[in-house]
């Protein structure tokens, strides 16, 4: 009896909905949702990619606001920079700021070719990805890029950043 | 010339749309603009009067779908910002979204991954509150000297509206976080899937998953059909459009929480992290580009607000900073929403500054800009809450200084 009434418990325990609101997602609309990919390399799917491969993507999907070799053009550039961060004109690019390389391809993915946002497969977009980090000296131009290797990549500006640590400003006056 | 004066208004109207101005009525037309026919007749839905003309300046851009809209702050008053004037900032455009196809999938790190349509969330325990949403890239042209040219320019991306919704930790709560969920990751259904991470804490303690905005549903610009609202903290963490939030043990290292909105201190390291928006106040009249009608009773209008809770005080100077008086706040004061405050003055036509000083519940006093740029260099882009300073003239002009 008592076993009955703890397996009830538990049984409602598991339920745990006070308003038993919305329903339950099935792992396949998840699975279709989460486009999520985390420095750790979690939710990056199959698929690579090496700088070579990724020129024709390229020069096709991001050349024309990226300029051909990185430089920029109608948009901020993706390479140079290095050495700047500390200097009156920093210069803020993949290359000299961003902190992890799951970010790039969390980010093409998700938001590239800007008028046509996720039209690039999982190849073209690894490869892309490693032609950004071999434009700024990070990677070989053979290198591959994939779920394994990218979270791997050590970007340079990666322990530039630190947490909030204001308030450093507004202390009491009279 | 007719003598019916409608059709003498009719006629002054032309002249002013002619002249391309909302050109008013001398005192002697008025009795003339008395209406000697009926009016317009009853509505659907109401809209201002063809008279007022307050806006959101559009910037020229190459990619509109890019780039912001400011509140013009001096043509609002008290402490609500019209849902028409909100600012706006999109990194890919407004979407069009059916609110009976919309969804919010809440998963991750959670017991039941759990799927709610807007009929599933209004039905559930709601909320109102009235919070500020503010950029925290508002007011970054002051960083390397004071730019803006008026209140608009300099402060717009900021406003004020009473938020309805369903508490997130209700969401939570339904969906049962497991001990590891220490953060989330929000999406939006914009078409860059615009997404960022906030700390579990403060999901559960005030976030609202907001369906409405000032009573009615939530502009698109500001995210219809849901939005996530965080109070007191950079706007961009209020991801519109809300489409899942994803329950995670680490931040994801978002491009919009790295390569942007993270600040950049002198030394070339950067913040990150920077939710919190300090506090931080403007006047609005007198305030740039406005002209004074003359010597005498002014008064002197702003708004103050901070993301650690509600405005205190707010020290006025009308003579460059020599000295301060205490402006009157307006009631209630909220915490994490606009505080307007009101000081009477009287100019003596003289050339002077006029600055505003905000001080919070946790007695954080607003800096001035030598405080805010010794600390962090001037190259932070983000986070500027220096205090404002406008030059007025002895015509009565009021300009940046």
């Amino acid at each position: 009896m008592l076993k009955v009434t703890l397996l009830a418990a538990l049984a409602l325990c598991a339920v745990g909905q006070k308003y038993n609101a919305g329903r339950a997602a099935t792992p396949e609309e998840i699975k279709a949702t989460d486009q999520f990919m985390a420095p750790d390399g979690t939710g990056l799917p199959p698929g690579k990619g090496t700088a070579a491969e990724g020129r024709e993507t390229y020069s096709r999907r991001c050349a024309r606001c990226h300029g051909q070799q990185g430089q920029g053009d109608e948009e901020g550039p993706l390479v140079g920079g290095k050495g700047t961060l500390a200097t009156p004109k920093p210069l803020k690019t993949v290359g000299s700021f961003w902190p992890y390389a799951t970010t790039i391809y969390d980010y093409v993915h998700r938001a590239m070719p800007f008028d046509n946002p996720g039209l690039l497969d999982a190849n073209q977009t690894y490869s892309v990805v490693a032609l950004i980090l071999h434009m700024n000296g990070i990677i070989g131009e053979k290198d591959e890029m994939n779920a394994q290797t990218l979270p791997k990549v050590k970007m340079p500006n990666r322990d530039g950043f630190i947490r909030d640590t204001r308030p450093d400003t507004g202390k009491k006056k009279k | 010339m007719p003598t019916n004066p409608r059709r003498r208004f009719l006629q002054l109207s032309g002249v002013a749309a002619l002249a391309g101005c909302s050109q008013q009525p001398d005192a002697k037309s008025a009795e003339e603009q008395l209406p000697s026919a009926l009016g317009k007749p009853i509505r659907a839905y109401g809209e201002r009067s063809s008279f007022e003309t307050a806006k959101r300046a559009v910037p020229d851009l190459k990619r509109p779908q890019i780039g912001s809209t400011r509140t013009p702050l001096a043509e609002t008053e008290g402490i609500i910002t019209p849902s028409s004037l909100h600012f706006e900032r999109h990194h890919a455009g407004v979407p069009d979204l059916d609110p009976a196809k919309h969804t919010l999938l809440l998963h991750g790190l959670v017991e039941r991954p759990l799927v709610f349509t807007l009929a599933d969330l209004k039905r559930l325990p709601s909320a109102s509150h009235i919070y500020f949403v503010e950029c925290s890239g508002n007011s970054g042209g002051e960083w390397k000297a004071p730019g803006g040219a008026n209140a608009a320019a300099g402060f717009g991306l900021a406003s004020c509206s009473e938020w309805t919704g369903v508490p997130l930790k209700i969401l939570l709560e339904e969906a049962g976080v497991k001990k590891e969920g220490k953060w989330l990751v929000a999406e939006g259904a914009d078409a860059c899937k615009m997404s960022r991470s906030l700390p579990m804490e403060k999901a559960l303690e005030d976030c609202l998953v907001a369906y409405a905005q000032n009573g009615e549903a939530i502009r698109p610009e500001q995210g219809y059909p849901l939005r996530l609202v965080v109070p007191g903290y950079e706007g961009n963490v209020n991801v519109k459009w809300l489409r899942q939030i994803k329950v995670v043990d680490q931040p994801n290292q978002t491009k919009d929480e790295t390569s942007k909105y993270t600040d950049l201190l002198a030394d070339g390291t950067s913040r990150q992290f920077t939710f919190l928006m300090d506090a931080k106040s403007v006047i609005t009249y007198p305030s740039g580009g406005q002209k004074l009608s003359g010597p005498g009773f002014q008064e002197i209008r702003g708004l103050a607000w901070s993301g650690r809770g509600t405005i205190d005080r707010v020290d006025v100077s009308t003579d460059g900073g020599k000295t301060w008086q205490k402006a009157t706040l307006q009631e209630p004061r909220l915490p994490k929403a606009f505080t307007r405050f009101r000081l009477p003055w009287t100019w003596d036509g003289k050339e002077t500054q006029i600055q505003a000083r905000a001080v919070d519940s946790t007695g954080y006093v607003q800096p001035s800009r030598e405080e805010l740029t010794e600390a962090r260099g001037l190259n932070s882009a983000y986070h500027y809450n220096g205090i404002k300073s406008w030059a007025i003239a002895t015509d009565g002009s009021v300009k940046n200084a």
